[in-house]
């Protein structure tokens, strides 16, 4: 079907087809569901709530709670104060949360909503707290609402107290909860006391019970958000979602930080472990050198199958960064790299790790589009793509093998209770990467040469 | 609102959710906006429009507005194509800081030039503009755009104004029903086609194929389908069409209604949902049509159909029978239909419930269902939550919001929405169904998450 795309490309201004990217405001939900006991709410018309909540349910196949400022033609006019201080009255009264962080959308950025004004005017339960943060739909992502709300988050509650807490603070950027879980135990191993915020294992993989908790257990609680202006160091992973918050976090409670990226693959996990056994003078333990040996045995058993071979990565640019740097260690060629979220920084970070790797004629991309993606690889193809189930039209139409990562995946089941991040996240991609290279060999090759041992 | 245990319903919301009394005359409050700071599973003006429209298989769909009522709208609506996949593409303006500053106008006309030029093997027919949310806010005059891109291109270049604040899905079916109207436009001359317009299905999972597939079989003539695998062209020529059958009653029947007004068709509701509904709607079509012939080919398809698939639903009965149902789906038609298909099944239904259903639809909800049933409007999870526990619900049909919330209270789930997986319409859509509902009420699993498993 996809056919309909055609070899040729043109320029185009305008027209923005088949995107690799969305709206701020499902970045900015998706950070909030990481605070316990928190409701996400959208200030907007009730069909943004729906679609995020919707994308969300799609992707992690979990309820996903959201209020809505339910906006009418009124509101559009005379703007939502009103609306959003019944929502806050409602909220509380029936969903009773213990925190309600609201995001903009494009439509109440547009008519120029106050949210600060109108939070501190509205009618806020005792004990309970509003936080927002701003949301443009038409600036940036969905990373930008991810980072957006971290910021919030940092600027509503972060206290320094004065006493320091001997934590260091994680942000860990707009990655499933198994990353999140990886990269919290990678902290326990190393016996580090850690604050991680946003935290949504526990609410978006929550185990069946047999009854529907509208709040599960999981989240960073407030406290300890709260907490996090007393942490000796914020570690902010992924330049585009997390600095922003680490940057706040200093600034306002003099938390210095360090941004890495998220760990994923070899040597970004290398660095951030090495990173957090400097910051605490502590050496790295046994099981963990024993996982990074375990590691690069099997790159070594496998690495045969990956040199040489060209890879099409698209996604967002903190995940995309990692896995361009994975590719490389084993041998592959990152051959295009895209993101449909803006930011020049990101083609200059990519350009850097290819140069350094001594990588031509390799084609880099912030704020693309899938369908340029697909006339790339029609006029000189891959043998591989990395990227999210939207990725798929490409992979039947060009015939390629498709490893999904990111988000969104909404054709396959359990991938965000496996990590990609970590010396077991990359374990786990070296094998969904050399499944998809082998069987496509297995069902290409002729009878003769279908091989038992590979 | 009776016999129901108030305290925790939103005080706002008890007049939009009754106990089902037949003694009592008491009318359900619906149609109305949501409430702020509920968790409403409703969606807005711009996604009834979109869904109405997006089935239009070789239409360019722009839409105009930043980048997520694309994304989120991209190629998610299971409506299958015989031919066309253009509207499986998602095409959009990607409204960035500078035109909510300066207008979009520019933009606009930019993309619809770029449409047509990388187009060119394939030229564009019709390209159908939906205003979102802050392009009226930002001043945007979107039928200017859309009038000077016609007359550059000689081809139909449709706007579809859908701002998300402005109501709710329904206000969307209309805007949609609009816009096909204004692709129709004024066809009166050409001569009339013996036949007859599908308004409101939407090919999920092929639904109508099977559909027109039957209409042939008894001898009546499709002339254009609203807007299952529908082609523009086919569309045009629908004001020829003697008769139009509705079947999504909330989304079609304005434009049933203006079809009437404007070229003099007539209409009639039908359902091909469960057995009773389809048989009933078959003999409808066939009356209408006038034709004896017609009618007796409806009759012995109908004989025949349901011979076959007998045995089959009588099997599934056999394992259904006594569990109790809990609905909530987007428009009331399809909740009436459903209801009487969980009583074909010898299933009770609990709960119902609408995102937009009519006074009238739930009038005839009423009426259908048994008493104590409880009906809701607009209705949020914590409410389908409380009633499907009360109520001791043993499957949930809804859309895809639904699902998890089923299955977290250990309820099992059906989609009868766009993630349909097989056609649940027609004779064989009703055995499909029945197999759905069995295959999620006794799947084994069930007895792991009850503990039943342990040990």
């Amino acid at each position: 079907m996809l056919d309909l795309t055609p070899k040729k490309i043109t320029s185009r201004k305008g027209l923005r087809i088949n995107p690799a990217k969305t709206c701020q405001p499902i970045g900015a939900m998706y950070a909030a569901l990481g605070i316990y006991k928190c409701l996400p709410h959208s200030h907007g018309s009730q069909g943004c709530c729906s679609y995020h909540r919707m994308q969300l349910t799609r992707h992690f196949k979990d309820p996903v709670m959201a209020s809505t400022s339910s906006f009418t033609e009124g509101a559009s006019v005379f703007g939502g104060g009103a609306n959003l201080k019944t929502a806050i009255k409602n909220v509380f009264t029936i969903y009773n949360p213990d925190i309600m962080a609201v995001h903009t959308t494009c439509l109440s950025e547009t008519i120029g909503d106050d949210l600060g004004t109108i939070i501190a005017q509205a009618d806020v339960p005792e004990g309970k707290r509003v936080i927002h943060a701003s949301t443009p739909s038409y600036v940036g992502s969905h990373i930008t609402g991810f980072s957006n709300m971290v910021k919030g988050m940092v600027q509503y509650l972060a206290e320094n107290s004065g006493l320091a807490n001997g934590k260091i603070n994680v942000i860990p950027g707009f990655v499933s909860p198994a990353e999140m879980r990886e990269i919290k135990r990678i902290l326990t191993l190393m016996g580090i006391e850690y604050i991680m915020f946003p935290d949504t294992s526990g609410v978006v993989d929550a185990p069946m019970t047999g009854e529907h908790d509208m709040y599960p257990e999981g989240g960073t609680r407030v406290e300890d958000i709260i907490d996090t202006g007393n942490s000796d160091l914020t570690v902010a992973l992924g330049s585009f979602a997390s600095e922003d918050g680490a940057v706040e976090l200093e600034k306002k409670c003099k938390v210095p930080f360090k941004t890495l990226e998220i760990p994923i693959g070899i040597e970004a996990t290398d660095r951030l472990i090495s990173a957090l056994a400097k910051a605490v003078h502590r050496e790295v333990p046994g099981v963990l050198e024993e996982e990074r040996g375990q590691l690069v045995d099997i790159m070594l058993d496998s690495h045969s199958y990956f040199y040489g071979k060209k890879v099409a990565i698209s996604g967002d640019p903190d995940m995309v960064t990692g896995l361009t740097e994975f590719v490389m260690s084993l041998g592959m060629i990152p051959q295009y790299v895209l993101t449909g979220t803006p930011g020049k920084a990101f083609e200059k970070r990519i350009n850097r790790m290819l140069e350094g790797a001594g990588m031509e004629g390799c084609v880099v991309k912030s704020s693309g589009d899938l369908f340029e993606l697909h006339q790339w690889i029609k006029n000189e193809p891959v043998d591989l793509l990395l990227g999210n189930s939207h990725a798929k039209y490409i992979a039947r139409a060009e015939d390629i093998p498709l490893v999904r990562v990111g988000f969104p995946i909404l054709d396959r089941y359990v991938h965000h209770y496996l990590p990609t991040a970590g010396y077991r996240g990359a374990m786990r991609l070296i094998e969904m990467m050399t499944n998809a290279l082998l069987e496509r060999q297995d069902r290409d090759c002729a009878d003769e040469d279908l091989e038992l041992v590979m | 609102m009776a016999d129901l245990n108030a305290a925790d319903i939103i005080q706002e919301r008890e007049e939009f959710i009754c106990v089902n009394a037949k003694d009592k005359d008491e009318s359900l409050k619906c149609d109305k906006d949501s409430i702020a700071g509920t968790v409403s599973q409703r969606a807005c003006v711009y996604c009834g429009a979109r869904v109405v429209l997006n089935p239009v298989t070789d239409a360019f769909h722009i839409v105009h507005g930043p980048i997520g009522c694309a994304s989120y709208t991209w190629d998610i609506r299971g409506s299958l194509s015989s031919g066309p996949e253009i509207y499986r593409n998602s095409f959009s303006t990607d409204i960035r800081e500078h035109e909510v500053i300066f207008g979009g106008e520019k933009k606009l006309s930019a993309a619809i030039d770029e449409i047509v030029r990388q187009y060119s093997a394939n030229p564009p027919k019709v390209i159908f503009v939906y205003a979102t949310c802050i392009i009226g806010v930002i001043g945007d005059d979107i039928d200017a755009v859309c009038k000077a891109a016609e007359r550059q291109y000689d081809i139909r270049v449709i706007p579809v104004k859908s701002p998300g604040f402005a109501g709710n899905k329904s206000v969307g079916y209309k805007a949609a029903c609009h816009a096909l109207l204004r692709l129709m436009g004024e066809n009166k001359r050409g001569k009339k086609i013996r036949g007859i317009n599908f308004l409101g299905d939407f090919n999920l999972a092929g639904e109508m194929w099977i559909l027109t597939d039957y209409l042939r079989q008894i001898g009546v003539n499709v002339v254009s389908k609203f807007t299952g695998d529908a082609r523009c062209e086919e569309l045009m020529q629908a004001p020829q069409a003697t008769l139009n059958i509705v079947q999504c009653a909330g989304s079609m029947t304005y434009l049933a209604k203006q079809m009437e007004q404007k070229y003099g068709i007539p209409y009639i509701k039908i359902s091909f949902f469960g057995m009773e509904d389809i048989k009933l709607s078959l003999k409808r079509i066939a009356e209408a049509m006038g034709d004896q012939s017609v009618m007796e080919k409806a009759e012995q398809l109908t004989v025949e159909r349901e011979k076959e698939v007998g045995p089959q639903l009588a099997y599934y009965r056999e394992r259904l029978r006594g569990k109790k149902v809990a609905i909530y789906v987007g428009g009331g038609f399809k909740a009436i239909s459903l209801i009487k298909q969980f009583n074909d099944l010898g299933m009770k239904t609990v709960m119902v419930g609408t995102q937009t259903g009519k006074a009238e639809d739930y009038e005839i909800i009423r009426s259908i269902s048994d008493e104590g049933t409880v009906i809701l409007d607009d209705s949020n999870p914590y409410e389908l939550e409380k009633f499907m526990l009360e109520k001791g619900a043993d499957i949930l049909v809804g859309g895809v919001k639904e699902r998890p919330l089923a299955y977290k209270l250990g309820i099992a789930f059906c989609d009868h929405n766009h993630e349909r997986k097989h056609p649940l319409a027609g004779f064989e859509g009703a055995v499909h169904f029945a197999q759905e509902i069995h295959l999620t009420v006794n799947s084994p699993v069930w007895k792991f998450v009850r503990g039943e498993g342990a040990g």
